[in-house]
């Protein structure tokens, strides 16, 4: 289909369309008749579409053109996105049709999150219908706020003005309740080619420019080269002697030099060299939309959805925020239920914690008291992440800020995030941690040369399990066996933290428990820094209290040995209290682990 | 950053989303230019290496000079190049003049289909543009299909801010569509701006005809031109009319011939 997507002296960019509206309410036809008002067709497409209806015994209508499907043409609905270019004498444009059955609202979705201003077509006659709203909704949430509203199928209406006027009294309305101004408000007949090209007489009474004109008035999208510097880690390469941070600039811009930081795991180091293959000259800077790679001065720990920035502009961390989203599924999105969120190229599980508002779509109706939200409708909401994730608000930095959700295999909704409040002691636990990290004076013996001397990395092995279990033994055990192996191994006893570190603390209790709990993590990263396999123990129900460790602890790893009978989180290792009885094959099991996961890894050996 | 940058930076971001999610991963190459410039676009993804293996299906009726372009260039680049036939449907003397369709189903579908079955892929990544043909406009990046191959073009996931459908039941693949938003000029373009060597029967040859697009010998016509090199070719399709896969036999047959070979899995 379409023109060869260029027409020549044409300098300016493509601009990306979508057309909207309610089934039948005439998205095809105007597309057929841009394309055909333009010249932009390929020779023979109408006289070869023209032929089909003459085989079917139907009578030619534009919308034929688009519709390229067999089952389109005997449904007479656009079932899917489909990409049609065309040009004006001042750019080129790429018109996405996006259906408008309420069965296709995935369809649409996908055809509207790639364009950068929309059509929304309503049709005369019938007036402002339920997708005619939803759709409305969904451009908004999408982020797509650039739009004008075609009237179609005037001539079925007798041109009458005061049709016009009603209906765009109640649609603009609409639009206002969501924050949303439409550009105009174009009276056409796409039939019949009326104020599509070119101003006709028969609505004397309209003054704004035609469709064609519109289009030319839309602005395009600036690229966000302006806004920090985000960059979601997409893989990490070896293919050669080079280590490769591949991924994508999705804001802002990098140069070879700059101090850079990878959240959640607040790593740093410094750009040594940006790659590229096949070019003239080796890049020394990066800007939004670019898909590049680049190396670091150090070996430094990364893995994909690290998001990379700059010290001075962090993206917030945390596992809870505010989000708008719409739902696509098949199944209700509910509370209780877990899905997988896809944050740039972060993955992990979630789920709702708190339904704030749901929201019928196409009314603007809130669902009061309904804490799930089924396909086609719209919530406000709080989700919870299992891990923390590195994002944006939406109204920050868009790309950076959006998500989807997806459940089982298939992506069934999709987000922007509203806002963020730090309120939990986690959020602010974490804050604090992040001040630390990047003030903390760093040795000039590096991690990976203590590694190479001690035979292993430094890890925390954490030994959780009920009072009485047998953490405190094994423990013990596993201290003497890795010394044995010629380890640097500490365990490291809450009591004595408490004896000394913490002998000034005094009540309220639970105060005491939390602060207690950081202390003993300071005093463990610590040792950690020094490069020591550090063992300490904890209650398995106090997960609170693990999690502050592992927050505490980062960079480093956390390996979670649980004693008990049915697991709780998501230990590394689960040993029966039979198991954890037998000291010698469990400290083995652990030290077999450890291995496995590199964290041992030997003396004189090459990490 | 030119539009041409614009589609070759998506496209890059395409074979790494492919690569990272995909255990086994493969990539259709036909010798065309599309799947040509993939290769390309690859090379420049994974900063000079292509660490995804290349399967071209012959069908035993393609142009000699394909199959000689083919091996050369394999060599050159140091190709993981793996070569798929449906001998089966060869020894029963299967050719065009059995039915275009039924030859494409049998020594490309089905020839696809076996070697996919042999190596066990998940994903196959293929150079088809939206502005080929009408079918094709209308597919995903990344578009499942099912356990027989087959295409449900009524419900196809939704596909948002360059969040792929990577995860999918274990008797279903995954086809990649890295260039599905480029038109044929891009292509040519880009082959003018990167300097790709392209295979030469796309060029206007001694009695003036060339090939537009390439397929078996016997159902791939040429067209009448004067483009002897990528610039002339260029200038040539900035005022064409016509579409670009006229030449191509199958697509003539009747209405929906190319819907139907594709919901079967054809390219």
């Amino acid at each position: 289909m379409g023109n060869n997507g260029s027409a020549p002296d044409l300098a300016s960019r493509l601009m990306r369309l979508v057309i909207v509206g309610h089934v039948d309410h005439g998205k095809s036809t105007l597309v057929g008749r841009l394309l055909s008002d333009t010249g932009s067709l390929p020779e023979g497409k109408l006289e070869f579409v023209k032929d089909i209806c003459d085989q079917q015994g139907k009578t030619f209508e534009f919308a034929f053109l688009l519709d390229a499907l067999q089952e389109e043409q005997e449904q007479g609905i656009t079932i899917d996105t489909s990409q049609i270019f065309f040009h004006t004498p001042k750019r080129k444009y790429v018109i996405i049709d996006a259906p408008g059955h309420k069965e296709f609202l995935k369809n649409m979705v996908t055809g509207a999150a790639d364009a950068e201003a929309a059509l929304l077509l309503i049709d005369a006659k019938e007036g402002v219908q339920e997708q005619s709203r939803r759709h409305g909704y969904i451009l908004k949430l999408l982020g797509l706020t650039q739009v004008a509203v075609v009237i179609n199928k005037m001539d079925l209406v007798g041109y009458d003005e005061k049709v016009y006027s009603k209906i765009k009294k109640e649609y603009s309305n609409f639009l206002k309740s969501l924050g949303v101004e439409a550009k105009e408000f174009i009276p056409v007949s796409a039939k019949l080619g009326i104020n599509i090209a070119e101003l006709k007489d028969e609505m004397p009474w309209y003054k704004g420019p035609t469709v064609l004109n519109m289009l030319d008035q839309f602005e395009k999208k600036p690229r966000p080269d302006h806004l920090p510097f985000r960059f979601p880690v997409q893989d990490v390469y070896k293919f050669d002697e080079r280590r490769i941070i591949a991924g994508r600039v999705e804001s802002g811009k990098l140069k070879v030099g700059d101090r850079v930081i990878f959240s959640p795991s607040n790593k740093q180091a410094v750009v040594k060299t940006i790659e590229a293959w096949s070019v003239d000259e080796e890049p020394v800077s990066a800007t939004s939309s670019e898909s590049i790679g680049f190396t670091l001065d150090e070996q430094i720990f990364v893995e994909r959805g690290n998001v990379c920035t700059l010290r001075e502009e962090l993206p917030i961390v945390s596992t809870t925020f505010d989000a708008n989203v719409f739902w696509m599924g098949q199944h209700n999105l509910e509370k209780g239920r877990k899905f997988v969120i896809k944050l740039n190229t972060q993955e992990v599980e979630c789920e709702v914690q708190e339904f704030k508002k749901a929201i019928d779509a196409s009314t603007l109706e809130t669902l009061s008291n309904q804490d799930y939200i089924a396909k086609n409708d719209v919530a406000e909401l709080t989700l919870k992440t299992r891990s923390p994730v590195a994002f944006d608000l939406f109204g920050s930095i868009a790309t950076t800020g959006r998500f989807v959700l997806v459940d089982q295999y298939d992506v069934c909704g999709g987000g922007i995030i509203t806002t963020y409040t730090p309120t939990t002691k986690e959020d602010k636990l974490r804050d604090e941690v992040r001040t630390r990290d990047f003030n903390w004076i760093k040795s000039d013996i590096k991690p990976e040369e203590r590694a190479y001397r001690n035979g292993h990395r430094a890890a925390l092995i954490l030994i959780t399990g009920d009072p009485g279990s047998g953490k405190g033994p094994l423990a013990r055990t596993l201290e003497q066996n890795l010394f044995e192996n010629n380890f640097q191994s500490y365990l490291l006893d809450r009591r004595n933290v408490n004896l000394g570190v913490s002998a000034d603390l005094k009540q309220p209790e639970a105060t005491i428990e939390e602060e207690s709990a950081r202390r003993l993590g300071e005093v463990a990263k610590l040792f950690l820094d020094a490069g020591h396999v550090v063992i300490s123990t904890s209650n398995a129900f106090h997960r609170e209290d693990q999690e502050d460790l592992k927050l505490l602890a980062n960079p480093y790893q956390v390996i979670e040995i649980q004693i008990s009978s049915k697991t709780i989180g998501n230990p590394d290792i689960l040993l029966s209290l039979d198991e954890a009885q037998n000291l010698k094959e469990a400290s083995t099991k652990i030290q077999d682990f450890l291995k496995e996961k590199k964290i041992l890894t030997g003396h004189n050996y090459s990490i | 950053m030119d539009h041409l940058d614009e589609l070759e930076n998506q496209s890059i971001f395409i074979l790494r989303e492919a690569y990272k999610n995909f255990k086994n991963l493969a990539m259709l190459w036909s010798i065309g230019k599309d799947s040509t410039i993939m290769l390309w676009l690859a090379r420049k993804a994974f900063f000079g290496h292509c660490p995804i293996p290349l399967v071209h299906i012959d069908t035993t009726y393609k142009i000699p000079a394909m199959i000689e372009y083919r091996d050369f260039y394999a060599k050159e680049w140091g190709l993981n190049l793996v070569v798929g036939k449906n001998q089966k449907a060869l020894d029963e003397g299967m050719n065009h003049e059995k039915g275009r369709i039924v030859c494409c189903e049998a020594l490309k579908t089905q020839g696809l289909q076996c070697i996919m079955e042999e190596q066990g892929y998940t994903g196959l990544i293929l150079g088809i543009r939206r502005d080929e043909e009408g079918t094709r406009a209308k597919e995903r990046y990344f578009s499942p299909r099912d356990k027989n191959f087959e295409w449900n073009f009524k419900d196809q996931p939704p596909e948002l801010w360059d969040q792929y459908k990577t995860t999918f039941s274990e008797d279903t693949h995954i086809r990649i569509h890295p260039i599905l938003h480029w038109t044929e000029l891009n292509v040519w373009e880009y082959i003018q701006r990167e300097k790709i060597p392209i295979i030469d029967l796309y060029f206007s040859n001694s009695e003036g005809k060339r090939y537009r697009s390439l397929g078996c010998a016997p159902c791939t016509g040429t067209i009448d031109s004067k483009a002897k090199n990528v610039e002339e070719i260029v200038e040539e399709l900035k005022n064409a009319t016509t579409s670009e896969r006229s030449g191509r036999a199958q697509d003539q047959e009747n209405t929906y011939a190319m819907q139907k070979l594709r919901a079967r899995g054809y390219m």
